[in-house]
């Protein structure tokens, strides 16, 4: 279980959101090659580690928002707005520390 | 090696079953071979098998980071079918159900396969004539299908509850599907590929790979640097970390999908039951034990273990279906990290670096693939040229757009 630090209404369980998965670069110039459409559209780095990604407060507040999560331990590093810079977390990344798995 | 046989087994048992010989070396690495697997899962040993049979490439190392067979091959529930909708997957399918019907006898080696049926059931109208329009494709594309009306389904299960909250509108059954030992799968294909001289180096992690002009030379790894010609990548939830590993990326999320088993019983379910609509599905072990399972955990995942939100909602839905189940144990309850694709379509084929080839995007489905898979990727590695039933499996088809969009992948929504 999750317990997701919503930026409104506080932790809650990740029951009450939804998923919008990994944050995205920047969309591409409209003259840009299909390869470039192809990977801003379905290429993911989909980290073993800290993982940047989208959440919506969907049975609260409604709200979208970023969090910093290690996809390994499931521990959440930081929560931020839509729009913020992306915080500088600390990146000694522990799922090294338990042997990657 | 020695084959398994009815006189073997009875001289042997005479003798106390001493003395069964090891069904496969372990080996050691050696500096330089023609192909490197990495993966002994299913996908990298059937690999690996064919490029020697069918193609006398014997000189190959399957490279597993753990033990042959830990990962999602030993972690799946075993179904094995080929009703899917699209003619493209169909025809792969198909072909890979075909090999599983003569498997034991090709790999000497007895993987249990239980042609049971499958049966996959709707909630509603709706969603009934989305069934029959799955049902008809499946026939239309030569595979075995019926559409079951509730009384037919009640005859067959008797233990379903067809009145649940959401009631059993009808459903549709391949027959020829079932389930089939997924450890003897592994265990059959690493035998019969190591007999024709294939190595398997377990404890071996590749760290990196040894790429000069666009080209693959070899790889790293934790027991130092192999050479090779020609490297595969089958590792099924771990595709995107060495695809990051050779610099480039693949359309591919990674997610925890859960099983459990419940305490074993007498025999009360002699078919696969699947709901896609609430997440569900069963069937009966030969050890009696019921096994579960359900859609993804909905978030990205590399941890092997399932979240309770989505274990409680699989069972609250399983619970409604059979009552009867209720009472039940579990015994245990695990995951695998899939690697689950935009089209639910599995990627095969080439890569951007020359001579690397990459066998993911498995999904929630890739235990069913294993024969197929394993003899069109070796076909794929060998001609350097896709094989025909996997041409348009390829990852070029995310910039072409031509998508297989193939909902039945997983059987349930995920």
């Amino acid at each position: 279980m999750l317990r997701i630090p919503c930026p409104c209404c506080g932790e809650r369980d990740e029951a009450e959101f939804r998923y919008g998965g990994e944050v995205p670069g920047s969309i591409p110039q409209t003259d840009v090659g299909d390869e470039a459409w192809a990977d801003y559209l379905f290429a993911r780095d989909n980290p073993k580690g800290l993982v940047h990604e989208r959440w919506c407060h969907s049975h609260g507040c409604g709200q979208w928002f970023h969090v910093v999560r290690d996809t390994v331990t499931h521990r959440i590093h930081a929560v931020y707005g839509v729009g913020e810079p992306r915080p500088v977390v600390d990146c000694s990344n522990e799922s090294q520390a338990d042997g990657g798995r | 090696m020695r084959g398994y046989s009815f006189p073997a087994l009875v001289g042997r048992a005479l003798r106390g079953h001493r003395g069964w010989p090891r069904a496969w070396r372990s080996a050691e690495p050696e500096r330089t071979y023609d192909v490197i697997v990495i993966g002994a899962g299913g996908h990298g040993l059937a690999t690996a098998y064919y490029l020697a049979k069918n193609h006398g490439i014997t000189n190959v190392a399957v490279l597993e980071k753990g033990w042959l067979g830990g990962g999602n091959t030993g972690r799946n529930t075993q179904v094995t079918r080929s009703n899917y909708f699209w003619p493209q997957s169909a025809a792969f399918f198909e072909r890979s159900l075909k090999l599983y019907e003569s498997l034991s006898r090709e790999l000497n080696f007895n993987v249990m396969l239980s042609q049971r049926g499958i049966l996959t059931l709707a909630h509603s109208h709706h969603e009934m004539e989305a069934l029959r329009r799955w049902a008809n494709a499946i026939r239309i594309n030569g595979i075995d299908s019926e559409v079951m009306t509730p009384a037919e389904i009640a005859k067959l299960v008797p233990l379903l509850n067809l009145d649940a909250r959401f009631p059993v509108h009808g459903g549709f059954i391949q027959r020829r599907g079932g389930i089939s030992r997924h450890d003897a799968v592994a265990w059959g294909y690493a035998r019969a590929a190591n007999a024709l001289g294939v190595s398997i180096v377990q404890q071996c992690e590749v760290t990196g790979f040894d790429i000069a002009d666009g080209r693959v030379a070899g790889v790293t790894t934790s027991r130092g640097s192999i050479a090779a010609e020609k490297v595969c990548i089958c590792v099924a939830g771990h595709t995107s970390v060495l695809a990051a590993k050779a610099g480039f990326r693949v359309p591919i999320t990674s997610m925890a999908l859960q099983a459990m088993v419940s305490e074993p019983i007498k025999p009360c379910l002699d078919t696969v039951v699947l709901s896609p609509a609430i997440h569900a599905y069963v069937s009966q072990s030969d050890r009696g034990e019921l096994v579960l399972g359900g859609g993804a955990d909905g978030y990205n995942s590399y941890a092997q273990r399932g979240g309770i939100p989505l274990l409680e909602e699989n069972l609250a839905a399983l619970i409604e279906l059979f009552p009867a189940f209720s009472r039940l144990r579990l015994m245990r309850q695990w995951a695998g990290i899939v690697d689950i694709t935009p089209d639910t379509t599995p990627i095969m084929g080439a890569t951007p670096v020359k001579n690397l080839y990459v066998s993911g995007g498995w999904g929630t489905g890739g235990y069913k693939a294993i024969p197929a898979g394993g003899e069109t990727m070796a076909h794929t590695v060998a001609h350097d040229a896709p094989h025909p039933l996997i041409a348009d499996f390829g990852l070029e088809r995310f910039e072409t757009g031509a998508l297989i969009d193939e909902g039945a992948a997983s059987g349930v929504a995920h």
